[in-house]
């Protein structure tokens, strides 16, 4: 199946999981929908469709804000300082003052950009991260949709994500942004590779695409959970995926594309009011995605750390107590490492990340023959 | 798109190295965070690789120095505070030197000790600066807010002893406007008690850190020959392996009197010049605990003047070691209470324009990293 094709395919599941799949199905609101609808099944799958859509979009918005709500406050801390205090208690309403600055702001274009690749270019990322968005598996039922080549899907999507960077640093007819697009696009295209290593590695041991299959594989307790059930090899992919992750994500030590003290701001250079904000807002939707996969393919999902604490209807406390730890994490690398330069960037990628993680998928599979993992 | 068929600027050959690709021309500043300023670089690329930089200045030019043949020497001293603001005292200092030798005027000895502390504490702050941007321009965003606050406490004690926090305007021909006080003492022995504990785990902090040693080894490499023949002084050419500290080798005030080591660089790349840097930094605290100790307590800290001072005709030239090299100034006078001119040798406008020499072949990032190790300020390279 060519690349398209799975996208295509993917998306076409996705379609026919949010009108007739799973989420209106087994979720409480969706039969109470149904109930009220009583004959009338498409009204009722209109409905459900509706429902889950706008709780996609209220998701990302409201995560993005309160992601950057605390990365301040980490930032803040960890640099002796407090980070914002002066918008309510806490500075907790600063995101939301500054969206609304955001939002209002003067859209300003510069008189040489291309008018369609400027404008098209903050929607693509954002596209992307809602795409994946709909089938990140928040619980057992609370996911929109659950397309059986679910984990190949969101690897195909999140390919999207650097189009935009590269379409929007070309747009904007600026010399900085398009250094930063062009190092964008090799960063981009080099650590999807690594990426795709470590997933794979994870539907090869677990014999699974579909995301709440993968869960499933790892039911039962944190020793359970693939990145111990796997000795070593599963910590040590652990760890690739969540450099590649971050590479993907543009994050300090990978934030070459928009490294401040170079290019000044990179391919958003000529972006303002709401056109930055798509990029910001895709940058922190992209942020909770990488961490809810990292939960989903190593940590568990929404299973508990002990089986006798898992209730049903709170897997999705312990998805988000998961994701908030790798998300800390993220943070974390932010505020502690220096920039990497571009060769040095590709260099870590192509000779040292690639082959290690082809090692590591060959021997999972010697592991996985041989039988040397922990459960059944 | 009007990207790769721009105007070849001005300063570089017209060049094209074949007929499929042309050099790309970048414009790094006046306004841009990497450059301290108003400094601006145009940049010839290749790709992501430095084919040539040529410095622009002239964006922060003031005219201080024609500004200074119509006011008087005194009034002269605020003047120098606005060339290398973060060595404000040295350029002081350096005035007030060239004046009283000029004028025969002699410093007491408490005046002479208050001076080294003074300016001691001026390179502690300024290579904190220093360190804090440095951390900054790779990436390292924490370390900035660190090195801040550690300057936050030695601005606080000149706050404390004349009143200003940037511009201090301090030293006058025969001493000190005013005397420290009693507070002064105590508070630079809490600054260095506090920067002992934490000096060696911030230069491990950055300094260690495997990604910046990787991306300051071997970079921007300054030979010897090229520093001296650039006329660069300071940090830059001692980690490019020339033994020259004026407070050391030509010493002026009262340097003589103390112990202290002149750091040198092995190989003159982005790395000597860190470690230089924070080397300096440990042996003005050396400085510091030996002037503590042998600071007399009591007696003038300024000599009798009279109130306008007036330079027998003649030169005078006086040079100081500020936190970026060389500073000199040199007076013509002619009999009269302004001088007849008045001119600076200010280290910055020799160190910064090596970047084409040291930063070609280098990719941006490294021109990054070249200038934040120059650590020029642009304000002193045009005057």
């Amino acid at each position: 199946m060519s690349f398209f094709g799975t996208i295509w395919d993917g998306v076409g599941e996705m379609f026919d999981a949010i009108f007739n799949g799973d989420w209106s199905k087994e979720n409480q609101i969706g039969a109470t929908v149904r109930g009220w609808c009583g004959e009338n099944e498409t009204l009722a799958d209109w409905i459900n469709a509706g429902i889950s859509l706008a709780t996609l979009a209220a998701i990302a918005s409201l995560s993005a804000m309160v992601l950057v709500y605390f990365e301040r406050k980490v930032s803040g801390h960890m640099q002796r300082r407090l980070g914002p205090m002066r918008t309510g208690p806490h500075g907790i309403f600063q995101t939301l003052a500054d969206g609304i600055k955001l939002f209002f702001k003067e859209g300003f274009r510069p008189k040489s950009a291309d008018f369609f690749t400027y404008y098209l270019a903050p929607f693509i990322p954002m596209m992307g991260s809602f795409m994946i968005l709909a089938v990140i598996p928040f619980d057992q039922h609370l996911q929109v949709a659950n397309p059986e080549l679910g984990i190949i899907y969101v690897a195909a999507v999140a390919g999207l994500a650097g189009f935009g960077l590269i379409i929007g640093a070309w747009g904007s007819n600026n010399k900085y942004s398009l250094l930063s697009g062009m190092r964008s696009g090799a960063q981009m295209i080099s650590y999807e590779v690594s990426l795709l290593l470590a997933i794979l590695l994870i539907v090869l041991v677990s014999g699974h695409t579909n995301l709440q299959e993968i869960i499933k594989t790892q039911e039962g307790g944190i020793f359970n959970w693939w990145i111990f059930k796997l000795p070593v090899l599963g910590l040590i992919s652990f760890v690739f995926f969540i450099i590649t992750t971050n590479a993907e994500l543009n994050r300090t030590p990978f934030d070459l594309s928009e490294a401040e003290s170079e290019l000044g701001a990179g391919f958003h250079t000529e972006y303002s009011g709401i056109c930055f904000s798509m990029f910001f807002l895709a940058e922190y939707v992209n942020m909770l995605i990488a961490a809810s996969l990292a939960t989903t393919l190593f940590l568990g999902g929404w299973h508990a750390p002990h089986p006798g604490l898992d209730y049903p209807g709170l897997g999705w406390l312990w998805f988000g107590a998961k994701t908030s730890c790798i998300i800390f994490l993220y943070f974390w690398f932010r505020w502690t490492f220096p920039r990497l330069r571009i060769d040095q960037m590709m260099d870590f990628e192509w000779r040292f990340l690639l082959p290690a993680s082809m090692v590591s998928l060959l021997l999972a599979g010697v592991f996985m023959s041989m039988g040397w993992y922990i459960g059944d | 798109m009007d990207l790769v068929s721009a105007q070849v600027p001005a300063g570089f050959p017209e060049t094209h190295p074949n007929e499929l690709t042309e050099e790309f021309y970048l414009n790094m500043g006046p306004q841009h965070p990497a450059t301290h300023g108003v400094l601006r670089l145009v940049v010839k690329l290749d790709g992501e690789t430095v084919k040539g930089v040529v410095p622009h200045l002239g964006y922060i030019h003031r005219s201080i120095e024609k500004m200074a043949e119509s006011e008087t020497y005194v009034q002269n001293i605020h003047l120098t505070d606005r060339l290398d603001y973060l060595s404000c005292h040295m350029n002081n200092l350096c005035l007030c030197m060239a004046v009283e030798k000029g004028a025969n005027i002699g410093v007491p000895e408490r005046g002479e000790y208050i001076r080294i502390m003074i300016c001691e504490l001026q390179r502690l702050q300024s290579h904190l600066l220093w360190w804090a941007t440095f951390g900054m321009d790779l990436g390292a965003l924490t370390a900035f807010l660190y090195g801040f606050d550690q300057r936050e406490q030695i601005t606080d004690i000149f706050e404390d002893v004349c009143g200003a926090r940037l511009t201090m305007n301090y030293f006058r021909p025969g001493g000190s406007y005013c005397d420290v006080p009693d507070t002064f003492i105590p508070r630079v022995k809490a600054v260095l008690e506090g920067m002992e504990k934490s000096l060696d785990e911030y230069a491990d902090l950055v300094g260690g850190n495997m990604i910046i040693q990787e991306r300051c080894q071997g970079i921007g490499v300054l030979t010897k020959e090229k520093a001296i023949s650039y006329g660069c002084s300071g940090p830059v050419a001692r980690a490019a392996g020339v033994d020259y500290d004026v407070r050391r080798d030509d010493p002026y005030g009262i340097y003589d009197r103390f112990d202290f080591d002149v750091p040198l660089g092995k190989n003159g790349d982005c790395y000597d010049r860190y470690t230089v840097r924070i080397e300096e930094m440990r042996q003005s605290m050396r400085i510091l605990e030996q002037c503590i100790k042998e600071m007399p307590s009591e007696g003038p800290y300024r000599s009798k003047i009279k109130t306008v001072i007036k330079i027998p005709e003649g030169h005078s030239y006086a040079n100081v070691e500020t936190a970026r090299g060389l500073f000199g100034t040199y007076i013509v006078s002619d009999n009269k209470p302004k001088p007849y001119r008045l001119k600076y040798r200010s280290p910055n406008f020799s160190n910064v324009n090596i970047i084409d020499e040291v930063a070609k072949g280098f990719k941006v990032a490294d021109l990054v990293t070249v200038l934040a190790t120059l650590d020029p300020v642009i304000p002193d390279i045009d005057r």
